[in-house]
């Protein structure tokens, strides 16, 4: 069936998952779980080198050639600290692509929107291409898209949390208001939410720890890249409408005994 | 001499390049950004930026995240 391109910012992409890179057993399982989930981008976050040890690998060297990388700002309280990520994110690598994090509260990880507008707003003036991670607000999504967002991103639940999407109805209206891409991320658990997600109407999923923390971080890449399949595939589908009672399959005339 | 390198006081013979300072660390130059005294310092001028007495500098790089 035929589907219309997944395109951010002019880049098209095949795989409408993306995945991190945190929190894996070694980086060595995480570039098979890369390959296993078919995602052509994934995050990297940006630290200060370890000057007293420098034994660890480095990370890219578990990055394929062809996966788009994109930094984000994680960890980052405050839209200076986020701006300033951005730019050292953009000097140290590979593009002008930033999934922009400005964090609002250290338990829940929810974004600071307002902070988080800001950021979006200097760092497209300065030529960045923005994805803001962000709540399931559907104004705060418009306004992110107003000062230039490239895609929006909002959370399904806490990141980390496994929890899935909290607010189903709030993805499917911030898909019908959108005009860019919609990439829920943040809050997904297991293969079911990442396919709800694109039933809802989703561009993308993107998610790190349900594979990283998963028992078998590989196996469930591969779910995850058929969940988003089929969630997609489902989408484009027209489902079936709810009903509240039953209407029976098989006809009602002709019954043996009847 | 002394410079705050990384969030940490660092000591130095005397002052040297962005280039000579990686070098010394053992820090490939292609997969780091610099910041010397808030300034983000681009890659092509890493040998003529001289870091000196006091300056603050951040050396970073890509680790896993999500």
């Amino acid at each position: 069936m035929a589907d219309s391109p997944f395109v951010i910012a002019g880049r098209t992409f095949k795989s409408r998952l993306i995945v991190g890179t945190g929190k894996y057993p070694s980086h060595a399982v995480m570039a098979q779980a890369h390959a296993a989930s078919g995602a052509e981008m994934v995050t990297v976050a940006v630290r200060r080198v370890n000057i007293s040890d420098r034994s660890k690998e480095s990370l890219l060297d578990y990055i394929d050639d062809k996966i788009f990388i994109l930094p984000n700002t994680a960890g980052c309280y405050t839209a200076d600290d986020a701006i300033r990520t951005a730019r050292l994110g953009r000097e140290a690598g590979l593009s002008n692509w930033v999934k922009l994090e400005v964090i609002g509260d250290e338990r829940t990880l929810f974004p600071d929107n307002e902070a988080l507008i800001e950021a979006t707003r200097v760092l497209v003036k300065e030529g960045f291409i923005v994805l803001p991670y962000t709540n399931d607000d559907p104004i705060a999504c418009r306004k992110l898209e107003d000062v230039g967002a490239s895609a929006v991103m909002p959370l399904g639940a806490p990141i980390g949390s496994g929890l899935g999407i909290q607010n189903a109805n709030n993805i499917r209206i911030i898909r019908e208001f959108s005009k860019v891409p919609v990439i829920v991320d943040a809050g997904v658990g297991t293969a079911s939410d990442a396919a709800l997600a694109m039933e809802l109407g989703a561009d993308g999923v993107l998610m790190n720890t349900a594979i990283a923390g998963a028992e078998k971080p590989v196996a469930m890449a591969e779910a995850m890249k058929h969940a988003v399949i089929a969630g997609r595939l489902a989408y484009l589908s027209g489902r079936i409408a709810r009903k509240m009672y039953a209407t029976a399959s098989s006809p009602l005339e002709g019954v043996v005994g009847t | 001499m002394t410079i705050i390198l990384n969030g940490e006081r660092f000591e130095l013979d005397s002052p040297l390049s962005v280039t000579a300072l990686l070098a010394k660390l053992d820090i490939d130059p292609r997969r780091v950004a610099v910041e010397h005294n808030l300034n983000i310092i681009k890659r092509q001028t890493y040998p003529d930026v001289l870091i000196g007495e006091g300056d603050t500098v951040e050396i970073v790089n890509f680790v896993g995240g999500g």
